[in-house]
This record gives C-alpha cells, sequence and structure tokens, in this order.
C-alpha cells in the first residue's frame, strides 16, 4: 500500500499556525496576542478541512473565531490588559517554564517519531456526512450531548453571576 | 429552450472550461464562478444604495439624489469616484497593521458566505453538505473585524460603537442560529440546495415556501429581525447611529477603507438576504406552478432585491431602538420565542398531515407571541398619546 | 526515525508543538488572560490530535474522534467564559491582572 505524503498544503499552514501561536505567546500588547490566536485558530480549521472532517472545522470557527475570540478580547478591554507592565511581560521564572514546555515537546516528539510500525496509516476518505453526524449525536452519543449542555447552561450561569457587578462592594 | 434560458450560465462556463485542457478545468470553472460572483454582487450594491438613497429619500417626502445623470442613476459612480480619490488618513496613535486588516478582513469574510448560495438551478459554487454551517461560521467572523475596526482606532467613540455593535451582534446570533435551525429540521439537510429543492414543490399551483407554514412564518419574523440587527440596520443601527457616536466603530476611516466597509455592510446584507430567500422564500423557485418557465435565476435575484427593498422600507420608518431596550428585546423577547418555534416545528411533524396541525401550532404561536407581548410591555407604562404645540 | 514521516505523524508533531507553545506561554506570561489563551491553544492541539487520529485511524465511519472534537470545543468554550470572567472579578478586587502579585489565598 503506497504511504501518502505531507502535502505543501500542509506545511503552508502548519507554518501559518505556528506563527500565530508563537505571536500570541511573545507578543507584548495583549489585544495583539488575542488577534494572533485567532489566526492559529483559523490554520487549525484549515487542517480540519484538510483532515476530511467538515463539520468540525466550521464548528471550530464558529465557535472559538466568533465566540471565544470575542470573549477574550471583551476581558482584555476590560481588565485594562491592553496597557503594558512596569515589570515585564514575562514572569520571574520564565525559564523553568520554557525548560518544562521544551521537555514536553521533546518526549512527544520522540514518541511520535519513534512509533511508525505501532501507529495506524489509512489511507480511505470517510464520506462523512451531517445525517450521520446528527444520527450519532442523537443515538450513540446522546449522554454527552445532554451532559454538555447541562455543562454550557451552568457555565452560563455561573460565569454570569461570578463577573457581575456586586450592588455597593467593588467597582 | 426553456431549459437553456434557465441554465445558461451553467452552460456558458462548460463551454468555456472546455476550452482549457481537462487538467486545469475545475480551477478554471471555480474561477470563472469566482469572478462572476465579484463582479455581480458589487454591481447590485451599487443599485441597492441608489435604491436606498432614492427611496429613503422619498419616503421622507424629499427628492433622493437626482443631478448626477438621468433620475440620479450615475450617483453610485460619483460616490465611487469619490471614495476611490478622497485622502487616506490613519490617524497617528492608531495601530496601522490592525487598521488596515479590518476592512480587508470584512469584505474577505462577507464575500466566503456567496459560496454556499443557490443562484439558480444548479448554481451554487460549492454545494456543500453543511452548507449553512458555513455560512453562519462566516457571518460569526465578521463580529471581530468590527471590533478591529474600533479598538484600533484608539478613539473613545470607536471604540464604544464598537463594543455596542459587537454586543448587538452577539445577542442576535442566538435567535438567528435558532430560526434557521428550525428549516433545516423540517429539510432534513444543512445542504441550501437540497432545502431549496424540498420547496420546489407544488400543491394546486401555490408552492411549498417554508414561510407559508405557521412555525415558518413566525421563523422568518424572527430571522429578519435578527439580520437587521446583525447588519447594524436602523432600527438597530446604534453602533453607527449618525446622531450618536459620529460614525461609531468607522469613525476614523477614510477614503478607500471607508468605501470598503461600506461595501462589507451592503454585501452582507445582500448575503443574509439571499440566505433568507434561501431557507423561507423557496430560493429560486418560482411563485406559482405555471411561473415555472422563468429561469430560475431571475427568481432569485427578484426575491434578494425584494428583502434589500423591505430592509430600507424599515429604515425610513422606524425610529432606532436604545440599546438596552434592542439587548432586552433579543434576549426576553426573540430568543424564547424561537425556542418556542422550534418546539411547535417538531409538534407539526408528529401530528402528521392533515388541517389540525395548522390550527394547532398557528394558535400556539399567536397565544405565546401576544402573552409575552403583554408581559414585555406591562412594565412599560404609556399613557395617551399628548400633543404640545409652540405658542 | 525510520523511514519518510506519514501524514499522521506530521499532524501529531504539529499538534505536540502547538501543545509545547501553549505550555510555555501558560508558565510563562505574567498577565492571567494570557495563561487562558495558552490553555486555549493546548485544547486545540488535543482537538488536532483527536481529528488525525480518527482521519487515519481504522474506523472512520463510527465518528468517535470527530463527537470527542465537538464535545471537547464545547468544553473549552464552556471553560473560557467562566475562567475569564474569573479573571474579570479578581481584577475588580486587586485591580491588576499579574499573576506574579498573586500569590496569597487572603483576600
Amino acid at each position: 500500500m503506497q504511504v501518502p505524503a505531507m502535502t505543501i498544503v500542509f506545511y503552508l499552514i502548519a507554518a501559518i499556525t505556528v506563527a500565530g501561536a508563537l505571536a500570541a505567546m511573545l507578543l507584548k500588547n495583549t489585544v495583539h496576542c488575542a488577534l494572533a490566536l485567532t489566526v492559529a485558530f483559523a490554520g487549525l480549521a484549515i487542517q480540519f478541512l484538510e483532515l476530511d472532517a467538515q463539520f468540525a472545522g466550521f464548528a471550530q470557527i464558529l465557535v472559538y473565531i466568533g465566540a471565544v475570540a470575542i470573549l477574550v478580547v471583551f476581558a482584555i478591554l476590560l481588565t485594562r490588559g491592553s496597557e503594558t507592565p512596569i515589570a515585564g511581560v514575562f514572569s520571574k521564572t520564565w525559564l523553568a517554564g520554557l525548560a518544562i514546555a521544551a521537555m514536553v515537546f521533546a518526549v512527544l516528539g520522540w514518541a511520535v517519531l519513534n512509533s511508525t510500525s505501532v501507529l495506524p496509516n489509512e489511507a480511505a476518505r470517510p464520506a462523512v456526512n451531517v445525517l450521520e453526524i446528527g444520527n450519532a449525536l442523537m443515538g450513540r452519543y446522546v449522554l454527552p450531548l445532554e451532559i454538555v449542555a447541562v455543562l454550557l447552561t451552568s457555565a452560563l450561569i455561573g460565569a454570569v453571576i461570578v463577573a457581575r457587578h456586586e450592588k455597593g462592594t467593588g467597582k | 429552450m426553456i431549459k437553456n434560458a434557465d441554465q445558461i450560465f451553467v452552460i456558458l462556463q462548460h463551454w468555456i472550461m472546455s476550452l482549457f485542457p481537462s487538467a486545469l478545468q475545475p480551477a478554471v470553472g471555480a474561477l470563472l464562478a469566482v469572478v462572476t460572483i465579484i463582479c455581480v454582487f458589487p454591481a447590485l450594491f451599487a443599485i441597492a444604495v441608489l435604491l436606498e438613497r432614492k427611496g429613503l429619500g422619498r419616503m421622507q417626502n424629499r427628492y433622493g439624489p437626482n443631478r448626477v445623470g438621468p433620475l440620479g442613476i450615475f450617483q453610485p459612480v460619483a460616490d465611487g469616484i469619490k471614495s476611490l480619490t478622497k485622502e487616506d488618513i490613519v490617524p497617528a496613535s492608531a495601530d496601522a497593521v490592525v487598521h488596515f486588516l479590518a476592512p480587508v478582513f470584512l469584505v474577505v469574510v462577507v464575500f466566503m458566505g456567496y459560496a454556499v448560495l443557490p443562484m439558480g438551478r444548479n448554481m451554487t459554487l460549492v454545494n456543500m453538505d453543511s452548507g449553512l454551517l458555513f455560512f453562519f461560521a462566516m457571518g460569526a467572523s465578521t463580529e471581530l473585524s468590527v471590533f478591529m475596526a474600533g479598538w484600533s482606532s484608539r478613539n473613545k467613540y470607536s471604540l464604544l460603537g464598537a463594543m455596542r455593535a459587537v454586543a448587538q451582534m452577539i445577542s442576535y446570533e442566538v435567535p438567528l442560529l435558532l430560526a434557521s435551525l428550525v428549516v433545516v429540521m423540517m429539510a432534513g439537510s444543512m445542504n441550501l440546495g437540497r432545502i431549496v429543492e424540498v420547496q420546489n414543490q407544488y400543491s394546486w399551483g401555490l408552492p411549498h415556501w417554508f414561510i407559508f407554514t405557521p412555525w415558518g412564518f413566525a421563523a422568518f419574523l424572527m430571522f429578519a429581525i435578527a439580520t437587521t440587527a446583525e447588519s447594524n440596520r436602523s432600527p438597530f443601527d446604534l453602533p453607527e447611529g449618525e446622531s450618536e457616536l459620529v460614525a461609531g466603530y468607522f469613525t476614523e476611516y477614510s477614503g478607500f477603507k471607508f468605501a470598503l466597509f461600506f461595501l462589507g455592510e451592503y454585501v452582507g446584507m445582500l448575503s443574509v438576504s439571499g440566505l433568507g430567500t434561501t431557507l423561507f422564500l423557496g430560493g429560486w423557485s418560482a411563485p406559482f406552478s405555471f411561473l415555472t418557465w422563468v429561469p430560475s435565476w431571475i427568481w432569485f435575484f427578484s426575491k434578494v432585491m425584494l428583502s434589500i427593498c423591505v430592509f430600507i422600507w424599515l429604515r425610513g420608518t422606524l425610529p432606532r431602538m436604545r440599546q438596552d431596550q434592542l439587548m432586552n428585546f433579543a434576549w426576553k423577547f426573540v430568543l424564547p420565542l424561537s425556542l418556542l418555534n422550534v418546539f411547535v416545528a417538531a409538534l407539526w411533524r408528529f401530528l402528521g398531515e392533515g388541517y389540525a396541525r395548522w390550527g394547532v401550532c398557528s394558535a400556539i404561536l399567536l397565544v405565546a407571541y401576544v402573552v409575552m407581548a403583554k408581559v414585555g410591555m406591562s412594565r412599560e407604562h404609556f399613557g395617551p398619546r399628548s400633543y404640545r404645540y409652540a405658542e | 526515525m525510520m523511514g519518510p514521516i506519514t501524514p499522521l505523524q506530521g499532524y501529531l508533531l504539529l499538534a505536540a508543538l502547538l501543545f509545547a507553545i501553549g505550555l510555555a506561554g501558560a508558565l510563562t506570561r505574567r498577565n492571567a488572560i494570557l495563561v487562558l489563551i495558552g490553555i486555549e491553544l493546548m485544547l486545540n492541539a488535543a482537538n488536532l490530535n483527536l481529528i488525525a487520529f480518527w482521519r487515519y485511524g481504522p474506523h472512520p465511519e463510527a465518528l468517535t474522534g470527530m463527537m470527542f472534537a465537538i464535545f471537547s470545543i464545547a468544553v473549552a468554550a464552556a471553560e473560557a467564559a467562566v475562567g475569564l470572567g474569573l479573571v474579570i472579578h479578581i481584577y475588580r478586587f486587586t485591580q491588576s491582572t499579574d499573576l506574579d502579585k498573586m500569590n496569597r489565598m487572603k483576600g
């Protein structure tokens, strides 16, 4: 069986995604970080489309770019995060954090590269349509669906209660 | 011959594709369709702008523009030349990169929505299985561009306008999705071409458009309200209220970038009108079964222009809503009604064919609407109308 | 490394890189919101992993990977909302989002 190779599109979109993620973590201005995060999300959505997961890709754009990015930006504006702090943007223990992240990447990368024989590599394209997803959600995955619905409702109520102005105290 | 007139653009596209080697044919076909969309919809934008200015003028008992050309029909050309040649001023403290990218991002995202609209029989650019989800994903991304525009100008009024606009767009996103959910439920697919095909049947000469069912009519009204709010059109145009916030989030834009925002807003309006006609008004299908000989794309574009006329009519008639009234309306009135509508649509399916379901569903929706209106209005104490005249 | 990289390995390496970048950001930045951004990146990297295994795995018609990823997107959105609400609430009391200053349980 012929092993499919990496395409140029993958490398291009991967470069954009990694550049967006790096910019999100390294830039000084917080709002620029949030916008670079949006670029990373968009790159990931295109990767999902490359992997024939159209529903997940469009859900990623709708939820992450359309809602989570805006939420992050609102939070930055409400906490005056767009002003650069005096003590610098990286914490005192930045070297330890960087070392830990590098070690995690090294371990994961070694595990992935050394398991060529164990990883599956089917090349058949799954033909997924929305009808099947709907049937799966209402059939086999109905319990996780209901639990996620309860979770979202409680998160909504919780976020409103946590973030609202208390009468009398605070600003 | 009738079939040829209906499919004339498809035939033209295939003929041009056949002139190229077969390896390039899909790319050439797609490129042709994209170029056509990019040319046709800005032309419709020009027509819509002229229609708006003349229409609003007549509604306000004045002539609209009537100097440039007979009856003012070359006014969009004059507007275009003005926008292109105006000086492009960027404030010194503005964030230059984000300031530049905001209108570009808006226009790109708004044009992407046209990829899934069926503009005629066999005339969808990309017939995706989850086409409706793609359209809403693109619609949700426009909010980010509005925020980018408002924030990068470093202007209090722009930021305030942008926050209001984003809050409004997010609030009305949920009723929009719920109203379209009902259509997906009843048509059984998210593919917009399939939704139009389901509506393309006729009983006693009348079509099976979803707007003619009780749940479809309610969903259409909520869809119309939600899309008026999503495009920041009057009566929901507080973010760009000319008398309040200068020009809201595009205060600091001039020249071509302002023209891009304007283009983005109107092209977005055309795009959601296209979606509304696809979901509720039957897309490219004819209103009566004896009119099916008229080409399908003529019906689609007439329905879209009719929706634009209704948008302009609303703008000329209704006063602007305040921000808190607007948000209350979204969360406390439209959202519960759209949830009830989903339930009513399910009831419609389970009551089976017959006349009983029409009565039951209409009754539930009417009672709910009246009850919510009374409950909502009970806090507003309207006295008898009083007039004061200057002495 | 044995042989050329298969597509699945490419996607897994990309996911691992994004995860490491998110982790580095979450561990080194001062602003609480940027830590939350790092966490979102990590969640996205895990989603990419799930979808890659779904695509190249033995039973893609069972939709397990795609369902898992969709639920993960929903849960991540809920967690971002609550996390940002907490950050805003803490800002009201301490007037700062600097995590280096928040090293006490009192207050």
